[in-house]
Formats: C-alpha cells, structure tokens, sequence
C-alpha cells in the first residue's frame, strides 16, 4: 500500500531569490520515481491543510536521494524554507506520469521558463541524442551549470520584466544606484547577466533556428502557448510539463483540471493534471 | 481490551462502522485505494453523479485558507452510464457499502439518476441539494423548505434505494431545512455541505477562484457543522451523518455526541490520505478508554435538553 511517509532532509538551501533546493533521503520514492513525475510535501502548521506539489529536479537512485528545486510562493512554501536539515518531512510519491522518453529521437529541445526548468533537469540526464536546453528567467538563473553538464547546449535568456526585449524604464533610472545583488537591474552591463541575450526564449529559439525532433517544456502558460503555435508551425512533437493548483495530488478531487481533447473527432474534457499529467502532448492541450 | 461494536444502522442498511467519506473528496475509492484498505470504511460516498456528463467550473478550482479550503469543482463527473460502469463496479469488490451522490440541474435530472440507479447494485443515495458551486439546481433546491420537501417526495417515488438528503449550511435556520427533508419522506440527513466563502489574490486583485466564490471546507467550519448537527439531532428522529472539517477520532466524537450517527471525512484525506482509518481508530480508542460497549451508547450524550 502506499502511503505518506516521513522523510529526511538532507539539505534545503537558497540557491536563487525565492528560489530553494531541497534534498531529502528517500530511497523508496527514489527507486519507483522518473523524471517529471511530483512529490506532495506536507507542512507542519496544521492550518496549511494541503499538501504542496514539487517536481522532481534530480533523482540518484543509487543514493537513494531526490533534489526538489521550489520557488516561495506562498505561506506553504515560506515553510518549507524553514525547514533544517536532518528534520524529517512528511511526503506523498512518486505522483504523476513523467515524461515519455523515446531512445530513437535524435534531436531533442528542452524549454524550461522560470521555476518550470527544474523538472527538466532529470529529463535532460535521462534522454539519449543531442540535447539543446533554452531556459528563460526573470532575472537571476537557477540551475544553468547543472544543465550545462548534461545538455549538450544550453541557451539562456533574461527578460527584463517589459517582455519586449527592452530595458524597462525604472529599471535604467535604478542602473547607478547601489542595489543588492538579488535585485540588480538587468542592463547589459550589470554583471552577472551580461553575458546572456535579453528577452524571452522564444524569441531566441527563432534566432538561432534549433533543429528538434522533440519539444518538452515546462514554464508559464503564455510560453508554453508560444512555444506551441511555434511548434506547430514546423510540425515539431512537443509534451508540456502543466501546472494547476492543486489539492490530493493524487487524481480524486479533480480540482487540478486541463481542458484536453485526446482526438480531432472527439470533444475537450477536463483532465487531471496530478493524475492523466502533468505532462500532456501539445496537440492535446486546448488553449484559452 | 474488547473491541467494541462500532456498527450502526441507517434506513436498515447495516455499516461496519460509523466512517464514511465526504463526497467529492474520495472519487470512488479508486485513487485513495491505493493508500487505505476500503473495506476497513464503512461507507463510500461517492462524489456526485448527473444524468450527462459535466464538465464543472473552470480552473482555478481551490483556494486554501486558514484551517480550510475553498473549491468550486463545481460537479465535474462522467454521467450517470459511466459511473455505473466503472465507479460501482469498482466499489462493489469491496466489503463497504455504497452511497451514491446525485446531482441534477432540474428535478427531472434528479429523478433521471434516481431511477437510472434503481436497478443497480448499491446501498444508499445521497441527494445532492447544496452544491454552491453550481448556478443551477444544487443549492437552489437546497434553500427553500418547500423545494426540499417536493425534491425529497419527487427522487423517493423514482428510487428504490433509501435516500438520504444533503443540507447545505448556507441557510438561516437549518432546523426548518431538516424538517421539510423528513416532510418529504427522507431516509436520513447528512450535513452539512460547505459554507460559501471566496478568497481573493491580492496581486492579482482578482477573486483566487475561477468562479469566484466556492465552498469552505476543513476544520475551519467544524464549529458551525457541530452546532447545526446538534441542532438538527434535538429536532428530527431520523439518523443524521455528520460532517463539516471532521480530522481525527476525537472530532468524530463531537459529532456523535451531538447526536449523529454517522460522520463523513472529507478535506481530511487532503492532508492525510489515511484519515477515514486513523478516525475509525480514533472512535475505537476512544470508546474502549471510556469502557463503551457500543457506538450508539454515546449517541446524543452531549444534547442538553
């Protein structure tokens, strides 16, 4: 029988603003887990009632231990920050259906957009042939070195915040004020995003032409959407890594829906993202 | 120690025990299956079923508050044909008894379910009259004691199963609601349903739910579903099963001192997928610490009257 089981974490540290890598001992969940697959992880304070949904990052069976990268968004995940290690956590999974992986396609493009790049990370180590990750962030990068290991080409791009390419105005008025580093304005000059492009990822896989065979993304909705009408332009197979919010996590409360149609002859119905996700093939999706 | 008798009767119908789940927040046992044993509950009230499929509300569909949450599902299920297909065909492996929620935009569509399940294998049906989630039928039938009474009349002539009908919290005076429900020749009460609340992201500046408002569940409302069983329980002699933010053994206590026979867990399993068990233990635990033979002893102790 399953169950929600207490596990230990070994580390949970800030690696970018609101951003946190978390590491726990969980062989069990280890062994059954695959890339793009969740855990639910459960607060203490007994008035947070739902557990919180985290993709997997990394996983070493071997080890036995599973890396979550999380973004703070809310007082859940204010949390789990607090969290020590060698504190045990209580959690639920492998959840989900993780990406398909399929040893035959050639060239692969990954799309990770913000706190949407973790999952791809194990994605990126499990998949065979050529690998071009393109990750898009706000301002500072999560996890560009780790993908960099793997992939055999990483493209990042910084938006500014305006989305147009262009710097924002209050962001050029701040350039000579002594800032933190965490909210450094993003002018081509201010180290250390000089030496990625400006704008979306989108604008910067039409630049440099990637040649794919298979898509898998994970981000915010208007990329993936992007992404989409880009891919089916060129007639490229993507699966996309859906979020929504959710509660059990495991497929009873059809709270976390998709409006996905399975064939061309049959009607959209709202599919679980926790249970029938959340990756679905673009094709599926029904944008709104 | 003995162990004690937790069984209970409703309508004649003969349950394990007192524990059953909550609508909407079980599925049909499928999912949660795989975490509890289902013949150890005993009941599955299954999440509510229509004539034809519904695709309910648009997502955002849940909202967490404190000590609760806020969904507006908003009656998503495949039709009645479906259901019978899959869902009770699932439950009917186990050794628990079955309470099938149903839903209707009309009262036609109520009766459609009704009799569609007459001829199926399945032990009691829930009247599904409280949805706030829904604009039509669900609560509109559950806020007026004249429309509580004439559905309660119009599903029993179309079902051969006895009937247990649903109150929503979202009323003045629950008691009058109760009464029209045993008018209209109800087998048993369940309440309550849940409270009407909405949330809002302050970022955003937009309500947190697609359809704006949604319903409170969780411990959040235990109070005001404690009071109002206990309400109901000095007022009507038929078995109520009671339910509002129900998280371990000692709340289901509450409940059944207040003079429900029965309690539902719902929002519970959200945070523990074992809570229908750990309440059963819970009940047990209780009663064999206080040297109680049997449930019903304790049934409405706490009533003052």
């Amino acid at each position: 029988m399953k169950e929600k089981r207490a596990v230990e974490i070994m580390e949970n540290k800030k690696i970018a603003k609101n951003t946190y890598k978390m590491i726990i001992l969980a062989p069990l969940v280890a062994r059954e887990a695959k890339a793009g697959q969740f855990l639910n992880l459960f607060c203490k304070q007994r008035d947070l009632l739902l557990p919180r949904p985290i993709s997997i990052c990394e996983l070493d069976m071997k080890l036995g231990i599973i890396t979550l990268v999380y973004a703070v968004v809310g007082k859940g995940t204010a949390e789990l920050v607090k969290m020590l290690s060698g504190e045990k956590i209580a959690i639920m999974g492998p959840l989900g259906n993780g990406f398909d992986i399929d040893d035959t396609i050639e060239n692969h493009l990954i799309i990770g957009g913000g706190i949407g790049s973790p999952p791809l990370l194990e994605l990126v180590k499990k998949l065979k042939g050529k690998k071009t990750v393109y990750l898009g962030f706000n301002a500072e990068t999560i996890l560009a070195d780790e993908f960099k290991k793997y992939a055999d080409k990483v493209h990042i791009a910084i938006e500014n915040g305006t989305g147009d390419g262009s710097l924002s105005k209050s962001k050029v008025e701040t350039k000579n004020r002594p800032l933190s580093r965490e909210s450094r304005p993003l002018s081509r000059n201010s180290l250390p995003f000089s030496r990625y492009p400006q704008g979306n990822v989108m604008d910067l896989i039409k630049t440099n032409m990637t040649k794919a065979d298979m898509i898998y993304a994970c981000g915010p909705k208007p990329m993936l959407e992007a992404i989409n009408e880009w891919a089916k332009e060129k007639e490229i197979e993507a699966q996309f890594s859906m979020e929504e919010r959710m509660a059990c996590g495991i497929g009873a409360c059809l709270v976390c829906t998709c409006k996905i149609q399975k064939s061309e002859d049959s009607e959209w119905q709202n599919y679980r993202v926790c249970k029938d996700g959340p990756v679905f093939y673009r094709d599926e999706v029904i944008w709104e | 120690m003995n162990k004690c008798d937790m069984r209970i009767k409703i309508a004649g119908v003969e349950f394990e025990n007192t524990v059953m789940t909550a609508s909407g927040t079980f599925g049909s046992g499928k999912e949660y299956g795989e975490y509890v044993d289902i013949n150890e509950i005993g009941a599955v009230i299954t999440k509510g079923v229509s004539s034809t499929p519904w695709r309910g509300n648009n997502t955002p569909r849940i909202a967490e508050t404190y000590g609760g949450i806020l969904n507006s599902v908003g009656l998503q299920n495949p039709g009645v044909e479906e259901f019978i297909e899959k869902d009770i065909k699932f439950l009917r492996q186990f050794d628990t008894k079955i309470i099938v929620n149903i839903v209707g935009r009309t009262f036609e569509e109520y009766c459609e379910v009704a009799r569609r399940l007459s001829s199926e294998d399945i032990d009691l049906v829930e009247l599904n009259i409280s949805c706030p989630n829904v604009k039509e039928g669900g609560v509109a039938f559950g806020t007026d004691p004249k429309m509580i009474e004439y559905i309660t009349k119009e599903v029993k002539k179309n079902l051969k199963h006895p009937l247990i009908v649903k109150l929503s919290p979202n009323v003045t005076d629950i008691v009058e609601m109760a009464k029209a429900a045993v008018d209209g020749g109800a087998d048993a009460i369940s309440m309550i349903n849940t409270l009407i609340g909405m949330a809002i992201d302050i970022h955003k500046k937009r309500p947190v739910l697609a359809n704006t408002i949604g319903g409170l569940s969780g411990p959040a409302i235990k109070p005001v579903a404690l009071r109002m069983v206990y309400q109901v329980a000095k007022a009507i002699d038929i078995p109520i099963i009671g339910m509002g933010g129900i998280m371990n053994g000692e709340d289901a206590i509450e409940f059944i001192l207040a003079g429900a026979t029965a309690v539902a867990i719902g929002t519970a399993n959200f945070a523990n997928p074992r809570a229908t068990i750990d309440v059963i233990e819970g009940i047990e635990n209780y009663l064999a610490e206080n040297s109680v033979d049997s449930i019903s002893e304790i049934r409405g102790l706490a009533i003052v009257t």
